[in-house]
Order: structure tokens, then C-alpha cells, then sequence
């Protein structure tokens, strides 16, 4: 991008999501980058239309009317500004046509084919298999796999460096075997990038340099100790943008619009979570839930993960939930009676009509249920694959006796986590925060003390892009209008009976002392804005808080408010029924009173 | 003005209907660009790899992976027979050599100096692809496929199962209409209401092409397929082909889709449940072809945007399917019982009433 970063003063960001695309207009405004405007438009990249740049047009037609900016001129964007004509920066995210689909290759599952598996994921890709020498499938069910999926690009690893060559060599042979045609046009090779044992790179240029096109990058696992996962990630973007986008309907016109390439949509919400974690030092779970599927983040100790649930969303997906979960499931999180029936046709008509938004207040509910259900499936896939590196020999000494921490390990430790940031349409713009709390809180069961956070019109993706270009923008919009900060979570770890103490506790909000106690089943909600509130926890039988039976020290207030979550962790529906769902939402303020 | 699009289904009785047949890989063509074809006529083919099997020579012979090539007894490209000798090692002085045979018939495919083992591929398996629709070859993709273009009736359904089937369409209006057709009779069933599961029973057993149906309940179709629909990609699935119009739920097919069916009740149709509202939205459809006029036809794109005057179909709760016509087009937003602020529009339904809906929530009805 060959542009003064000081002249630029409006910036338009659009995101192509699978069902909608977002436009969001960012202005120069008493000295500080603020949000301005925002509209959008269903997504267009699938027929009748083919074309993204439809849906984009519609999107900033909308802005056009609401801030009454001239962008575009005769379907094309007007840059650099000229008064209140024009933009100087516009950038843009997709997910649109399915996304990035990869598949990845490692000679051992569970250790260069999981390192293989979180590049792709890191780089904003789902992973549509991963094909091992020790998967236990056949050679042959392995080649029919690989013609069946036609990925977008495979990332093919394996081997530590000066290893044994013959296993990588083979899944080479694999790939060659099935020749492959890439999901988007049939008259182009299918990019293969080899991040794998580099001994092997002449074999492997001799079986799949003719017939693919074969890119090499540095080993992904160089040794069994270290993950080496930047090559690869920046090579999957740079073939997403040549290979990937330029097949997409209407992405040729798109890319040469946009000052900046664009990128997978999770990859750059990726970014602002890293950030996050960064910038306030803290451990950091993100989620951002689509329309087709739910992408995990977090940062603990630094190390960054993100998996894709590439089965777990709120429309074109929604079934899926439906059919892992079960209907009992998501018909627990509803204080009313629904007619099993019933509930299932409309949750498969939203999956057959993507588009569509509640308009009662019931549709809501049975919404934010499913929401509720998605997020936590998502949640459990994620602990399961963010792991420490696995096949790594671990030195012991005397003082680690008692710590039994084993190489493949989770790294999600909920008691050490601050802060959960939500993003996706259902959160994003539920009617009333309290609704996008709740549904985090239930969802992804935070432990002690965390902060909430909420992406506050779905802007993620936009600034996540931006960063990389404009970073002083990207985070002054970022603090101001895109992260809605709820509240603080206290939920203390053990179990009881129903109305058994579990907490007394004091806050001083506002040079007011309000105090209470928490019972074992009842979740309480205390307003305070989001400034430091001095916090005193005395927990009671047994209970526990960060491992204490007492907290004393300074928490955080948010637009919501502090929730105490007395519903135990472990957290057991079972205790509860119909009543208790009501009276939670009733606590939290989360519906509008019948 | 802002566009608001709506994933509008066609419901048109004078349509021009372009159709991609196209292979899985790169064939052969059968058909020249102007031909005129019949939807039974094969106008591409290809031949899919066949399946492989990978022998590993190196353990069986016991030799190092480098001695491979030394010790096959065929070259690569090469056909071989089931029971054929095709490595043999050195031995000792010449004696206690080892052979491998090989396992199938096929075509030797590769040999790895690296990892000791070849691959025999089987046959490659013909396919064929038809032109699906009585037309002509408007345009050719060397090696890939063609364009058929035709001119006819195109009713786009929400969701089905199965693939393409052809026969001719039979208004089913009582169960008992179904004791009068013969079994594997070339017929597609349309049914103005509700299809259930024991309905779908009876005309899959009696071998009928398919069935064109208002409603489904999303139970009846988990036991069609024998697993509940996880997300909306279907085509491939061995059942009798279904195409439902209007969605999930007790709902009986829109007055408009019956009487166009009705009307060409006995005409010979082609069908197809695949559906993908995802990555390419492709919805089931109805095509029946009928003589070529210009003049009418309707193939305006633009149709899908919402305009006041649009016929539309109310697609969620609380007014699900029913239909109406946009009477005003607020610019401000509204907020609906939810307490979401959102586009809507106002809509008079058919008995006179108007309701506000949010315009996410309508589907415009392409008809003519």
C-alpha cells in the first residue's frame, strides 16, 4: 500500500460474511479514529447474483444514505476523499463461498498433522481432514478422500528435519495418486505447500512439482520440541488471495478495489483477540459465531490457538447443532413448554432460509438457546485441541513430583482466565446485552473472576484487517466502539443444595456499599458502570474463589453489570427446571417481561 | 435507494432455463455447440480413476527401497493381470528368489525408490452425463462440459432430497389416487400438501421418480434419509427424489406452484432435489419443457429485489407462509416485539390485513 498513513482520514471496511456483508465507515474525528456508520446487505457471491461486489455495493449504498458520504461512483469507490466525497483507505475480510477449506497432511495425527492442522486454522482456513501415516485408514480410502473433498489447497507436513523421509514421501505419493482438482475451477493445479522434513524437499519435488503447484516453506516442526507455524500461515494467505479469491465470483473485481489483500474473516478476528491478550496482558478466550460455523480463540500463557467448528452455526449450520445436541438441549434453556415438533422445523427452516430473524419474542428465546448450545460445543473442541505440542520428551525434576502436567495437555485453564470476548451476529446484536452475557456466561461456564466483552455491532473482522494496516485506528475504534465491556463474572467452584450460602459479598459502587449473599442456584446481577469497583468475597461452605475462601481487591464493572453466578461448577442442569430458567432471566434482565 | 434482495424462488411458467452439465474431470464431448438434444442423451464423458492399491515390494521381497526398480518386472504406465508376476528379487547366486504377484488387475501406476512400494490403479470408471433437459448446446467447455439452454416451466423448491429423475407429473390428491399407478411407472407425484413419512413409504415402495410436495416435517425427512439433515447440501442420496416448496412444517404448497403443475399435469419433466444453500445456492427444481417463444419470457435478475408491488411470501413465525404484496416501504427502522431495531416492510396480506415484517423475513415471488 503505497499510502501516507497520516493523510488518511476515512477509512471504509467491509467484511463478506457467508449470509451478510458488513460495512463499516471509520472517520477522523477530534483527533481520535472513531466509528461512524454502518450498514449491510445479504452476501451475494452465490447465484443468481455470482458477483461479492453486489452485496458489497448494497452494504455501502446503505452507509452512503445513513452518513451521507458519497463512496461510489458508477459501481466503483471513490478514493482518496475529497470533502465528503470519497474514502482514502478501504480494506476487506471474507468468508463468503465457504471460506478457506483446506486439507492438511502429517506423517504422525497428533503431532506434525495437529501442528499442520492449527497453521491452516491459524491462517483462517477450515480443515476439512487431516490425512496421517498412522490414521489407520487404507491407502486407497485416503486417495478416495482426497478426490471426494477437493480442497482449496493442501498443507502437507512431516518429519523433523534430517528424519526419516519414507512416511512424508508417502503421503506425497498419496496426494499424487488422487491429482486432486481444487473446489474453485477445474483448469488450474491445486496449490500444495510442503512445510515438512526439508531432507525430503527434492522427493517430494519430484512427485508433486509437475502435476500441483508445490510451494516449499520451512519445516512446520523442525524438531519435536519446536512449532514453527509463521511460513506456513503466510503462505496459506498469500495462495488464498492468488488461488482461493481470485476463483471466487466477483473477488477478481473486489481485489482491485481494496488498498490492502484481503483475508479470511477468522484469521483477522485472530488478530484483534491477539491483541487483546496482548496489550492487556491477560489470558484471553474469543468466540465469533457465523452463520455456518463458530471459530474459537484464546491466548493462555501467551500461546495463541484457534479452532473452527466448522459444523456449529446459527444458519446454514443450525441443524447440525441441533442434531449433536439434541433437542432437550437447547429446549432446557427455555422457561416455557415447546412442542418438540414444532421447535424442529423452525430451527430447520432457519437453516433452509439463512437470512431470516426472529420477530417474537419466543423466536428470540429458541434463538439464543441454540446460540447457547453452538457456543458450547465449539468451547469443547477447542479445550480438546488446544493442547501443548504432543510427542515432546518432558525433563523432570524433584519439584515437579506433585505436577502431573503431561505433554498434550489442554492449555484452556478456565481458573486462569480473564476475560471472554464475544463475537457473531447473535451476540452482537441480541436487542439487550444482558442476553449476549447470559449466553456467553451459560455457554462457556467461566470460573472465579472473569471480565465479559461483546463486539459491539459485529466489527471484528473489519478491525482485525485494519491492524495490519493502520493499527492506531484499528485500536482507537477498537477501545471506543467495538469492544462493549459487560461486566465481571463471579462464579465460585463447588457444589451444594439449593439455597445453600455460598458467598457474602460487598461491593462500593459509586461511595455506595451494596452487600448481599449468593445462594447455591440463583444468579445475581449488580449494576456498575465500568470503572474499578473494591470487591470483598467471603465464600462459605467450602466454596471456593481462585483457589481461596475469600477475595478482597478490585474488579470491573461493565454495561451490564457484576454477575454472581451461583449455579455451581461444575454446573449440573440437572438440578435445575423450568422455574429456575425463569427466575435466571428474570435476575439477569434478559427478556422483556411478558 | 438501498436493494433489498431476498432469496427469491422462481415460479415461472415462461422461463429461460440455461443448464452447466459438466464433468467431475476432464472427458469428452458427444455433442457439437447448436445441437439439439434430449434430456436422455449423453452429451459428455469421462472416465474416474479407479481405485488403487499399494503394495509395499521393499518388505515384500525384503530388499531396500532403493533396490525397487532393479527388481520390478513392469514399467510404470503398464497394464498388469491379476496373478502376474511383477517383482522378483536377486536372490542368492541366482537362487532362493522371492516374487510378488500382482493382487488385481490394473494399471501400474508408480514406484517409490524411497518408500519401496508401487501403486496398481484398477480401470478408470466410465461416467456419463446427460443433457438433463430437452434443449440446445448453447455453448461447449472443451473437455469439461456444455451449456444446454431451453425454454419452459422452472418451479424452484426450498429444500429436497435425491437426484435428477425425470417422468411425467401426476396430481396425487388422495392416497388412494396411488393404487391406481402401476409400480416403477416413469411418474413424479406432486402433492399439494404435506408429504409424511408413511405417505413417502407408500410411493418409494411403488418405484415412482419423485414427489413435489408444499411441506415436510423435519422427522419425516430424518427417517427418509435415515439421519437427521446437519446442513442443507443433499443430491446425493439414494431416495425418491423429493422436491419441497415451501419448507418445514404442516404447510400446504402455494396456490401459484399447484396451479402451474396442475396445468401441465401429464407432461414429461425433469426434476432434481439437490440442494446447496451454501458455497453456490442451489435450489431443487421442477423443469418442464415447452416450445421455444421469446416474447415471454421472464428472466429479469432485478425481480428479486423487494419493491413496493413485490408478491412476497412471508418465510418466519408469527406469519409463516403466507403471501402478500408489499404496500409500503419504511425508511426508518422498526422495532419489533423482540426489541431488535430492523428494515421492514408493510405487507397486505391476501384477506386485506397489512402487517409489518421485517424485510430479512420475506422471500419475493418470482413469477410471471
Amino acid at each position: 500500500m503505497n499510502k501516507n498513513l497520516k493523510d488518511i482520514k476515512v477509512i471504509l471496511a467491509t467484511d463478506c460474511g457467508s449470509t451478510t456483508t458488513k460495512a463499516i465507515l471509520i472517520e477522523f474525528i477530534n483527533n481520535e479514529y472513531r466509528l461512524t456508520f454502518r450498514g449491510e446487505a445479504p452476501t451475494t457471491v452465490e447465484a443468481p447474483f455470482e458477483d461479492v461486489t453486489c452485496g458489497v455495493i448494497n452494504a455501502i449504498i446503505e452507509l452512503e444514505e445513513l452518513s451521507g458520504r458519497k463512496i461510489l461512483i458508477d459501481d466503483r469507490i471513490i478514493s482518496p476523499r475529497n470533502g465528503n466525497t470519497g474514502v482514502d483507505l478501504y480494506i476487506s475480510t471474507s468468508s463468503a463461498g465457504g471460506g478457506l477449506q483446506m486439507m492438511v497432511g502429517g506423517v504422525v495425527k497428533n503431532m506434525t498433522g495437529e501442528s499442520a492442522q492449527r497453521a491452516a486454522l491459524g491462517a483462517g482456513s477450515i480443515v476439512m481432514d487431516i490425512i496421517a501415516s498412522n490414521d489407520g485408514r487404507k491407502y486407497h480410502e485416503k486417495v478416495q478422500k482426497i478426490r471426494q473433498l477437493r480442497p482449496d489447497m493442501i498443507l502437507l507436513s512431516g518429519g523433523v528435519d534430517g528424519g526419516t523421509k519414507s512416511h512424508v514421501v508417502e503421503l506425497a505419493e498419496v496426494i499424487k495418486t488422487a491429482n486432486p482438482n481444487p473446489r474453485l475451477g477445474n483448469n488450474f493445479k491445486i496449490p500444495i505447500i510442503y512445510a515438512g522434513n526439508k531432507d525430503a524437499i527434492n522427493d517430494i519435488d519430484k512427485r508433486l512439482g509437475d502435476t500441483t503447484d508445490l510451494k516449499i516453506v520451512d519445516n512446520i516442526r523442525p524438531t519435536l520440541d519446536k512449532e514453527n507455524l509463521k511460513p506456513s500461515r503466510d503462505k496459506i494467505h498469500d495462495l488464498f488471495m492468488e488461488h482461493v479469491m481470485a476463483q471466487a465470483p466477483g473477488y477478481n473485481k473486489l481485489l482491485t478495489w481494496t488498498d490492502h489483500p484481503i483475508i479470511p474473516t477468522p484469521g483477522a478476528v485472530g488478530e484483534i483477540i491477539k491483541k487483546i491478550a496482548e496489550n492487556e496482558n491477560i489470558s484471553v478466550v474469543g468466540v465469533d459465531i457465523g452463520g455456518a460455523t463458530t471459530d474459537v480463540f484464546s491466548v493462555f500463557n501467551k500461546k495463541f490457538n484457534r479452532t473452527v467448528s466448522a459444523n456449529y452455526g446459527m444458519s446454514y449450520s443450525i441443524c447440525n447443532v441441533l442434531a449433536e445436541t439434541g433437542i432437550e438441549n437447547i429446549s432446557r434453556w427455555v422457561s416455557s413448554e415447546i412442542d418438540e415438533k414444532d421447535l424442529t422445523n423452525r430451527i430447520a427452516n432457519k437453516m433452509i432460509r439463512p437470512t431470516t430473524i426472529p420477530q417474537t419474542l419466543e423466536e428470540l428465546i429458541i434463538e439464543q438457546s441454540i446460540a447457547r448450545e453452538a457456543l458450547r460445543l465449539s468451547f469443547i473442541q477447542h479445550k480438546e485441541f488446544a493442547v501443548s505440542l504432543k510427542g515432546v520428551q518432558q525433563e523432570r525434576t524433584i519439584s515437579d513430583t506433585f505436577d502431573q502436567t503431561m505433554s498434550g495437555e489442554t492449555l484452556v485453564n478456565m481458573n486462569e482466565l480473564n476475560m471472554i470476548v464475544g463475537s457473531g451476529g447473535v451476540l452482537s446484536h441480541a436487542p439487550r446485552r444482558e442476553q449476549a452475557y447470559r449466553m456467553l456466561v451459560d455457554a462457556f461456564l467461566p470460573e472465579g473472576i472473569t471480565q465479559i466483552a461483546v463486539d459491539s455491532i459485529f466489527m471484528m473482522p473489519q478491525l482485525g484487517v485494519l491492524s495490519e494496516v493502520h493499527e492506531k485506528a484499528a485500536v482507537e475504534v477498537f477501545n471506543k466502539d467495538c469492544l462493549v465491556r459487560l461486566g465481571t463474572c463471579i462464579a465460585p467452584i463447588g457444589t451444594g443444595n439449593i439455597d445453600d450460602d455460598i458467598l457474602e459479598f460487598s461491593f462500593e459502587i459509586k461511595d455506595k456499599e451494596i452487600k448481599g449473599v449468593l445462594k447455591f442456584g440463583e444468579i445475581l446481577l449488580v449494576e456498575a458502570d465500568y470503572t474499578q469497583v473494591k470487591t470483598k468475597l467471603i465464600m462459605k461452605n467450602n466454596y471456593t474463589i481462585n483457589g481461596l475462601n475469600k477475595f478482597e481487591g478490585k474488579i470491573f464493572g461493565g454495561e451490564v453489570g457484576i454477575m454472581l453466578d451461583g449455579r455451581g461448577r461444575s454446573f449440573d442442569f440437572s438440578v435445575y427446571n423450568k422455574d429456575s430458567v425463569k427466575n435466571w432471566s428474570i435476575q439477569t434482565n434478559e427478556y422483556p417481561l411478558k | 435507494m438501498s436493494k433489498s434482495y431476498t432469496p427469491g424462488l422462481k415460479i415461472l411458467e415462461n422461463a429461460s432455463i440455461k443448464k452447466k452439465r459438466i464433468l467431475p474431470l476432464a472427458g469428452e464431448l458427444h455433442v457439437e455447440k447448436d445441437d439439439l438434444v434430449k434430456s436422455n442423451q449423453i452429451v459428455a464423458s469421462a472416465k474416474i480413476p479407479g481405485n488403487v492399491q499399494m503394495i509395499n515390494i521393499s518388505n515384500e521381497l525384503n530388499i531396500d527401497p532403493n533396490q525397487l526398480v532393479d527388481c520390478m518386472l513392469c514399467k510404470v504406465d503398464q497394464e498388469v493381470k491379476k496373478g502376474e508376476v511383477i517383482a522378483r528379487s536377486k536372490g542368492l547366486f541366482g537362487f532362493f528368489r522371492s516374487e510378488v504377484k500382482s493382487p488385481m488387475d490394473g494399471i501400474l501406476i508408480n514406484m517409490s525408490d524411497i518408500t519401496g512400494q508401487i501403486i496398481i490403479s484398477e480401470k478408470p470408471i466410465p461416467i456419463e452425463v446427460d443433457a438433463y433437459i430437452d434443449g440446445k448446446v448453447q455453448e461447449i467447455y472443451k473437455k469439461e462440459g456444455v451449456l444446454i439452454s431451453a425454454y419452459g416451466v422452472l418451479i424452484q423448491g426450498i429444500i429436497g432430497v435425491g437426484g435428477e429423475k425425470k417422468g411425467k407429473l401426476k396430481i396425487i390428491e388422495n392416497i388412494s389416487d396411488l393404487d391406481k399407478i402401476d409400480s416403477n411407472s416413469d411418474i413424479v407425484a406432486v402433492i399439494k400438501s404435506f408429504l409424511d413419512y408413511e405417505l413417502y413409504k407408500k410411493i418409494n415402495k411403488l418405484g415412482l421418480k419423485g414427489i413435489i410436495c408444499g411441506g415436510i416435517d423435519y422427522e419425516s425427512l430424518t427417517k427418509i434419509l435415515g439421519y437427521p439433515l446437519g446442513v442443507a447440501i443433499t443430491g446425493s442420496e439414494d431416495v425418491t427424489t423429493v422436491v419441497v416448496t415451501e419448507g418445514f412444517g404442516n404447510i400446504s404448497m402455494s396456490d401459484r406452484t399447484f396451479q402451474l403443475l396442475e396445468k401441465y399435469k401429464n407432461s414429461y419433466c425433469s426434476i432434481n432435489g439437490a440442494t446447496q444453500i451454501r458455497a453456490g445456492v442451489m435450489r431443487p427444481e421442477v423443469i418442464i419443457n415447452l416450445d421455444f417463444n421469446e416474447k415471454n419470457i421472464n428472466d429479469n435478475k432485478d425481480e428479486s429485489l423487494i419493491l413496493v408491488g413485490s408478491k412476497v411470501r412471508i418465510i418466519r413465525d408469527p406469519f409463516f407462509g403466507l403471501i402478500g404484496n408489499v404496500s409500503a416501504l419504511p425508511p426508518e427502522l422498526v422495532k419489533m416485539k423482540t426489541e431488535t431495531m430492523v428494515r421492514a416492510a408493510e405487507v397486505t396480506l391476501e384477506d386485506g390485513t397489512k402487517k409489518i415484517i421485517p424485510r430479512a423475513n420475506l422471500e419475493v415471488i418470482l413469477s410471471d
